[in-house]
């Protein structure tokens, strides 16, 4: 009963997303003000109606009701209660009511804190919004309901969680990741709102930005923890797999990038209006091509999805609709955008431009090397897969005049720059570089390739770069810190973020070694400076599984430096057999063991890898996310206590 | 020509280049980089209408099941040897170190390596899909026949 329950909620939920998306367009349109105002109270209910639906499957989940379809696929009663939650987002159904939950919830909370927006906007924000909502909620009613059930034979026991899954970064991961595709959602509506009055101008970039702004700081946090939870769960040692689902990812990732740096060139200058409408709107449709890709079983992948073609056309028409209707609007109204003011080639904004394009660049690199594979296949020419090598090759082409422009940018002006003006900088920047990265390459490694060369380079010249730039401003303007303004740390911090994934993935890349061995207990094996002695293994026990334990003692100039435990554990529900790997974290390098097979006489099959500065990528994806959180701080975008303060007028 | 239309000009020259530049250093670099799929069968008896067989040293991505019985540890090394099949003859795989967690006998596995006699390939990846489940799309599509089989219920857990 409770789970029928859960499905009327929703169905509740998708009427009011019904009457979000029209009447208060309809408002907005005839001029109707009480229609418009209509609008938060809808949304507020789609989101109330969305959430009691999905606090049913978390309840239906955690009393063991295997009645439930979802519940007896994903769940079982001797998983630990923190991964019953979890399993309710540890497959398709759940995943997408998971979304639609977020897409409510952003709603409301646009609704709610845009006060200050003119109804006009307002309105047609919050109704675009609310058809979205309604697309993704048609699409859990019909095609992937968690709430179906098995009946009148139903198992007395479940099928269990995927075991991979059962790791603290999954409890994360996934809210946070589709906390970001679902708040690009927001910045898309904006741009629609826009498009459709006909206002492209600063102001709508000022609301934008915020909100760009806060999806792309949890888009940024849910890759990184979903490339460090790949990293430390799957015992492969890889962080990166450039697989068609992290690629999903990855490329609103890309654009997104892109977007909020034209939002800022557009809210400060003026310009490139409609080029960031066009970014809004690619942002977001490139993330329901990502949940096309990931969700309709056309991809061959080590990742396991659903396949189901109904579930793919249903996106897939959704797509086109969302894209094909947006891409009209905008062939319609984006002529009419004049841009107000003008620049020179050797300016910021140029810099800028050129960040974007060579953004969009890798996105179209990313979106080449995903989609190839699946075109080909469907034209009947054979399975092809597109390696690892080819993104890296291209991502490296790319890196160094991206980073370059990196370096430059944030010290050019608005409007135009003297070339005169940078050269002492540049060369001086240029010269500390060379000699830091040549110094402490060929003093610390036997070998450097220009691949190290180039990618520790230019990690070196963002992150020099920054400092110049801080005490150019410092001396010249007399500024203090403080003074200097929330959107200029926010840069730098970024800056610095990219610069230490840089770093991480060129180290790492071409110093991480690895060692397959055979060890007998009591046996030692050294790689580079750290000996390794197989103790044995122990066996373990936890909630759900059993299994082993390998105990390996690791030493460095006969000095003990820790015991690792790497474990290898059976399910007790699938008798899915799992590696727990063993790292031993330092800023300056990880240990990583992994525990392989048993083999004949007590022998055990043993992975261990060095990994150098592997740390720093994740380091990076995490002062990114800090930026975005400086940037969301500046007080221009605590709206409600500006419009406070503006209403009390006098006493602000 | 006015400087409004120059700098459209510059910009539209500059997108062209952008794309043009990325289309075709992607062309060059997926040369190298495209791997083609082959199930056992197809590895022997030639793929598609024209009947095509790899050459020895290529690079290749094949697909299949395990044959029971057939995983060959070596006794000093790791050095592992195991057949696939789908539905027709056997190829022998050879790989150099720890078999995936899902790798068991009867199941499905890609690997990927180079084709170093015509039914021998020495694989540098050995890949089995986080379901334990699993058969490659394409396997499973020699073996059964059927195009696009719906699962009666989806018991795969999606992933994330």
């Amino acid at each position: 009963m409770i789970a029928e329950l859960g499905y009327l909620s929703l169905t509740l939920a998708l009427a009011f997303s019904i009457l979000l998306s029209v009447y208060p367009m309809v408002g907005a349109v005839k001029g109707n003000l009480r229609l418009m105002q209509s609008a938060p109270a809808f949304a507020l209910a789609q989101f109330l109606f969305t959430a009691i639906s999905f606090g049913i499957l978390i309840y239906v989940t955690l009393i063991d009701d295997f009645t439930v379809a979802y519940v007896a696929s994903h769940s079982s009663t001797t998983l630990p209660w923190y991964y019953k939650v979890t399993s309710t987002w540890g497959g398709h159904e759940g995943a997408v009511l998971l979304w639609v939950l977020m897409q409510t919830g952003w709603t409301a909370i646009v609704a709610f804190a845009s006060k200050s927006l003119p109804w006009q906007l307002r309105a047609r924000v919050l109704s675009i919004l609310g058809f979205l909502g309604l697309g993704f909620i048609l699409y859990t009613l019909l095609m992937s309901s968690p709430f179906e059930r098995l009946l009148p034979y139903y198992p007395i026991e479940g099928h269990d969680l995927n075991p991979l899954l059962q790791d603290p970064g999954m409890i994360i991961h996934p809210p946070l990741l589709y906390m970001g595709y679902v708040g690009l959602s927001v910045s898309f509506a904006f741009a629609i709102a826009a498009l459709l009055m006909g206002k492209l101008d600063n102001t709508w970039a000022k609301w934008s930005r915020p909100w760009t702004m806060a999806a792309w700081l949890f888009l940024t946090l849910g890759i990184t923890i979903g490339s460090w939870w790949a990293y430390a769960e799957l015992g492969w040692g890889g962080w990166w797999f450039w697989d068609p689902v992290e690629n999903a990812s990855l490329m609103p990732w890309l654009v997104a990038t892109a977007l909020i740096h034209s939002l800022a060139v557009t809210e400060k200058r003026g310009v490139f209006k409609s080029w960031t409408v066009l970014l809004a709107i690619a942002a977001f449709s490139l993330t329901l091509l990502g949940t096309f890709i990931v969700r309709s079983g056309i991809i061959v992948s080590v990742h396991a999805f659903t396949t189901d073609p109904g579930r793919g056309s249903f996106i897939l028409s959704f797509l086109a609709l969302v894209v094909g209707g947006s891409l009209l609007l905008y062939g319609l109204r984006a002529g009419t955008v004049e841009s107000s003011s003008r620049y020179k080639v050797l300016s910021r904004e140029v810099a800028l431009w050129l960040n974007n394009l060579l953004l969009c660049v890798a996105t179209l690199i990313v979106l080449l090397g995903t989609l190839l594979p699946m075109v080909h296949k469907e034209l009947g020419l054979g399975t092809i897969s597109i390696g690892v090598p080819f993104f890296n090759q291209m991502f490296f082409y790319l890196l160094a005049p991206f980073a370059l422009l990196l370096g430059l940018g944030p010290m050019l002006r608005w409007k135009q720059n003297k070339f005169s003006h940078l050269t002492k900088k540049l060369i001086g920047a240029l010269i500390v570089t060379s000699v830091i990265t040549f110094a402490w390459l060929y003093s610390s490694y036997e070998n450097v390739s220009t691949t190290t060369l180039v990618g520790v380079f230019f990690a070196l010249w963002v992150s020099l770069t920054v400092v110049i730039d801080l005490l150019d401003k410092l001396s010249k303007e007399g500024a203090s810190i403080t003074k200097l303004g929330n959107s200029f740390w926010a840069m730098h911090t970024a800056h610095l973020g990219f610069a230490c994934v840089v770093l991480g993935v060129t180290l790492t890349s071409a110093y991480s070694v690895e060692k397959q061995v055979k060890v007998n207990p009591g046996e030692q094996t050294q790689l580079n400076e750290y000996s390794y002695r197989f103790e044995g293994v122990k066996a373990i026990v936890g909630p759900n599984y059993k299994g082993h334990a390998g105990v390996v003692t690791v030493f460095k100039d006969e000095q003990k430096v820790t015991e690792l435990y790497a474990e290898k554990r059976q399910y007790d529900v699938g008798m899915q057999v799992m590696t727990e790997a063993a790292i031993d974290a330092k800023l300056s390098r990880d240990l990583y063991l992994a525990l392989g097979e048993q083999l004949s006489n007590g022998a055990w099959a043993l992975r261990i890898y060095e990994k150098p500065f592997v740390r720093w990528m994740w380091l990076g994806g995490l002062l990114m996310a800090l930026a975005g959180v400086i940037m969301m701080l500046d007080k221009r975008y605590r709206r409600k206590a500006s419009v406070a303060s503006e209403m009390k007028g006098v006493t602000a | 020509m006015n400087p409004r239309r120059k700098k459209r000009m510059f910009t539209i020259l500059a997108v062209l280049l952008g794309i043009g530049s990325a289309i075709g250093l992607t062309l060059y670099a997926l040369q190298e980089n495209i791997n083609l799929f082959y199930t056992p069968s197809e590895l022997i008896e030639g793929k598609g209408e024209n009947k095509e067989k790899p050459f020895i040293g290529q690079k290749l991505r094949i697909g299949g099941m395990v044959v029971p019985g057939s995983v060959v540890r070596d006794e000093e090394s790791l050095d592992v040897e195991f057949k696939l099949i789908d539905t027709g003859p056997l190829v022998t795989i050879r790989y150099h170190g720890i078999l995936p967690d899902l790798f068991r006998e009867g199941q499905g596995i890609v690997a990927q390596g180079v084709l170093i006699e015509p039914n021998v390939i020495e694989a540098f990846e050995v890949l089995a899909k986080h379901d334990e489940e699993y058969m490659p799309a394409d396997v499973a599509e020699a073996v059964k026949g059927i195009k696009h089989e719906k699962p009666k219920y989806n018991l795969n857990n999606g992933g994330y």
